[in-house]
């Protein structure tokens, strides 16, 4: 808001100097959504207590226009995964997330939902938010202090400062992003990856049919 | 005869009951070893005529490939020691009578045997998977059983030791996820069971009869501002009132026990910060006193006075955020809970300077602590425990106690009887809170606890109210402890012998357990003289004390459930560990 763009060539009608400022609509519009970001009300782990944390008085994230934490995803903007995300677990995140309205953002909190952490090699963890969700922002830490996950919001409201309008995916026509909810199988199954499933099958019958073959050849 | 028995005094059994029950003779084990017919006739027993009363662990081991052991950690609610009690089966054939019928605080536990080693319990009611869902392959803590990430068996690591090489993972799996199925799997075939065996299982007989009215079920959870975490409970409904209710857990398994043997014995140090985050050094603690038991090593004096002052500040600041949460439950939204956090902040400044983490403090060492108490933090100390945390307290309990909302919401919901509460194993302010005053810190004292002048509190509704009221007074309490050794604390070394990243622990096994804030906290270690546990069971109290969370729950009505589950103080990291 350049006060000295007003002097160009617009023409202000005297009695509302210093009362309008003109503006990019990107810029307004950025503005107001980075400034009143809503976080999903959702804990998963260890992170969760330091979510918690910022929230209440001594680091205070409402400074900063987050104080509004929903739990219902439908008035949610951003998702902070805030925790070991398990294999039991991911069905729902993934139906949440699909059920937030955009624009929305997923911050990964923490090691355990960057990447999977000190858990990663349990068999009921998933090494990461970022095999199912976009991730909008990473942060380090086991568990983050809550001063990084200030930081990390703050990195989150730049970058929407940083869209436009113009190129916004979700105001596009025939924008419809919605990720498939895994399966609780044998194992958890991404439906994203059946082609893989037939890979292995079809390459298991042409193991058995040459071990068949070699076998005729031997008879 | 004589009549006094000492109540520390395990009979006999193997004498009484010859040709039945054995003593277990292995170097470094001790118990007795029962066979599985005679276990449910045993067990009515030692119930009824020696007054082992209180169920507090049941947990398998894999002997892989020679058997399985089935392991019963019980004890008297007048104290003393535990009376450990063995039953060894086939691996293939893993059957043993359910002790549901005697001890209904087996339920939860039995189930979690025969979900993560395949242990079947006949006669159980309701012998579901627990922690991993209804269709997962294999039994994940036989030892016979690898997960798709599956390098080694022990840490550390040949790729990654001594030249430090890692390799994401996912690089080596086709999947490049941590999954892994069984051959010839094709999805598209696969049919999920879904949960019909949790809403079938639900006991619809409690209905009122005098009106014909269409019972509901919902779901709170896994995702609810409510639970605390990803904890998840089904309720049956008739109007508002609840006729029957059964949690569904494993949302946050993280599979401590199997990343637990695969760990070297100080590796575990800092996963077991991570089971109930809010109190990490009472895990220490525990965890310390499993493998100090096991090595035969006694910390100094100076450490023993640390780990009481950590302990102590550890069981105020969970109380804190209970109580502050109990009443955002309750309706009084963050209010209360900002008074509660304010205070755990200057807690956790404690443990920052002298573990360098706020809430993962990984403090404890078997044979001491890991540092010293940095210059200006006993006076901090002193500072919290003589003037701030007492009037803190004082302040909390001024504001909430003679409350009329908190009054009318908490009295007389969530009743739970004294006899009921020993039957269902549970452990801490729950069981204070229902009559029996059965505290380990006096009941079979650990660490330095015998020196110092505190009462256990006891009240005897058994309410949400009485719980609430438990764990006010147990911060005074914690509060007198914590200024006697904060004065008391001697000079000196903080460590026992030579500091080492792999320590030495002789074959055997061992069960350290310390009244941490939510109960007992157990852990259970088997060794076999390798560098990693053979063994590591946690005897998690959040998850045993959910066990009584449907008798509490029951002809309440929905909105009063939401308390009750406040009023037990769950931390999901250790309900589903």
């Amino acid at each position: 808001m350049n006060p000295e763009k007003n002097k160009l060539n617009i023409n202000i009608p005297p009695e509302l100097e210093n009362q309008v400022a003109i503006t990019t609509l990107d810029k307004i519009y950025n503005w107001s959504r980075a400034s009143s970001l809503w976080p999903m009300m959702f804990g998963l782990a260890c992170c969760a207590i330091e979510m918690i944390i910022t929230a209440a008085s001594r680091v205070d994230f409402s400074r900063f226009g987050m104080e509004v934490m929903r739990p219902s995803p439908r008035q949610a903007d951003v998702m902070i995964v805030s925790g070991t995300v398990t294999k039991k677990m991911v069905p729902q995140i993934v139906r949440l997330f699909n059920q937030m309205g955009e624009p929305k953002y997923v911050l990964a909190m923490g090691a355990c939902a960057s990447g999977g952490g000190p858990f990663k090699e349990g068999y009921n963890v998933v090494s990461g938010i970022d095999k199912f969700l976009p991730v909008d922002v990473y942060i380090p830490g086991c568990p983050p202090t809550p001063q990084a996950l200030l930081h990390g919001l703050i990195i989150l409201q730049k970058k929407i400062e940083k869209e436009k309008l113009s190129d916004a995916e979700w105001y596009k026509k025939d924008f419809y992003e919605e990720i498939p909810v895994p399966i609780l199988g044998p194992d958890l199954i991404d439906p994203r990856k059946y082609h893989l499933f037939k890979k292995i099958l079809q390459s298991a019958d042409e193991v058995t049919v040459e071990e068949s073959d070699a076998k005729g050849e031997e008879a | 005869m004589e009549e006094h028995t000492l109540v520390s005094h395990v009979p006999e059994f193997d004498a009484l009951f010859p040709e039945k029950v054995k003593l277990d003779t292995r170097p470094g084990f001790s118990g007795f070893i029962v066979p599985s017919e005679f276990l449910l006739e045993f067990s009515k027993e030692i119930r009824d005529s020696w007054g082992y009363d209180i169920l507090s662990s049941i947990t398998g081991v894999d002997y892989f490939p020679e058997s399985m052991e089935v392991v019963y950690h019980l004890y008297r609610s007048l104290g003393g020691g535990a009376l450990v009690v063995k039953v060894q089966i086939p691996r293939d054939d893993a059957i043993v009578p359910s002790l549901f019928s005697i001890f209904a605080g087996a339920e939860f536990q039995e189930r979690e045997a025969w979900d993560l080693l395949g242990i079947k319990f006949e006669h159980h009611p309701d012998l579901r998977r627990i922690l991993m869902w209804e269709g997962y392959e294999g039994f994940p803590l036989r030892k016979d059983w690898k997960e798709a990430y599956y390098e080694e068996d022990a840490k550390p690591f040949a790729s990654r030791w001594p030249e430090g090489v890692a390799e994401h993972s996912e690089k080596k799996n086709i999947f490049g996820d941590n999954v892994k199925f069984p051959d010839n799997f094709d999805p598209e075939d696969w049919v999920a069971s879904g949960e019909e065996a949790l809403y079938l299982g639900l006991n619809k007989s409690g209905k009122s009869k005098d009106l014909d009215t269409e019972m509901l079920i919902i779901n709170l959870g896994p995702q609810h501002p409510s639970t605390h975490g990803v904890f998840r409970m089904a309720a049956l409904l008739d109007g508002e009132s609840i006729v029957d209710l059964k949690p569904a857990f494993g949302y946050l398994h993280r599979n401590h026990e199997k990343i637990g043997e695969r760990n070297t014995f100080l590796q575990n140090m800092p996963f077991t910060d991570r089971l109930d985050y809010i109190s990490s050094m009472s895990n220490n603690f525990s965890y310390a006193l499993a493998v100090e038991k096991l090595m035969g090593v006694k910390p100094p004096e100076r450490a023993e006075y640390i780990r009481v002052i950590m302990a102590e500040l550890t069981r105020i600041a969970s109380h804190f955020m209970s109580t502050g949460f109990l009443l955002n439950d309750l309706g009084a939204f963050f209010t209360p809970a900002l008074y509660a956090l304010k205070e755990r902040e200057l807690i956790l400044d404690v443990f920052e300077a002298v573990s360098g983490s706020r809430m993962m403090c990984n403090y404890f060492r078997f044979g001491g602590v890991v540092r010293d108490l940095p210059s200006g933090i006993p006076e901090a100390i002193r500072n919290l425990a003589f003037k701030r945390l007492p009037a803190k307290v004082d302040e909390l309990d001024h504001l909430l106690t003679d409350n009329e909302i908190v009054r009318s919401r908490c009295m007389g919901i969530g009743v739970l009887t004294g006899e009921e509460a020993i039957n269902l194993s549970a452990t801490g302010p729950i069981l204070r809170a229902s009559g029996v005053p059965y505290d380990i810190r006096r009941a079979d004292p650990y660490s330095i606890y015998d020196r110092f002048e505190f009462n256990i509190p006891v009240l005897y509704h058994g309410d949400i109210y009485d719980r609430y009221l438990i764990r006010i007074e147990e911060m005074r309490q914690s509060v007198r402890i914590i200024q006697q050794a904060i004065t008391q604390i001697p000079e000196g070394p903080i460590f026992e012998g030579r500091s080492q990243y792999q320590v030495k622990v002789p074959a055997g096994e061992a069960y350290g357990r310390v009244e941490a804030p939510k109960g007992e906290l157990g852990f259970y270690v088997v060794s076999n003289g390798q560098p990693n546990p053979w063994r590591y069971h946690v005897r998690a109290p959040s998850f045993i004390n959910l066990t009584s969370l449907r008798t509490m729950c029951l002809n309440q009505k929905v909105a009063d459930v939401v308390a009750i589950l406040g009023s037990i103080d769950i931390v999901l990291g250790e309900v589903d560990r």
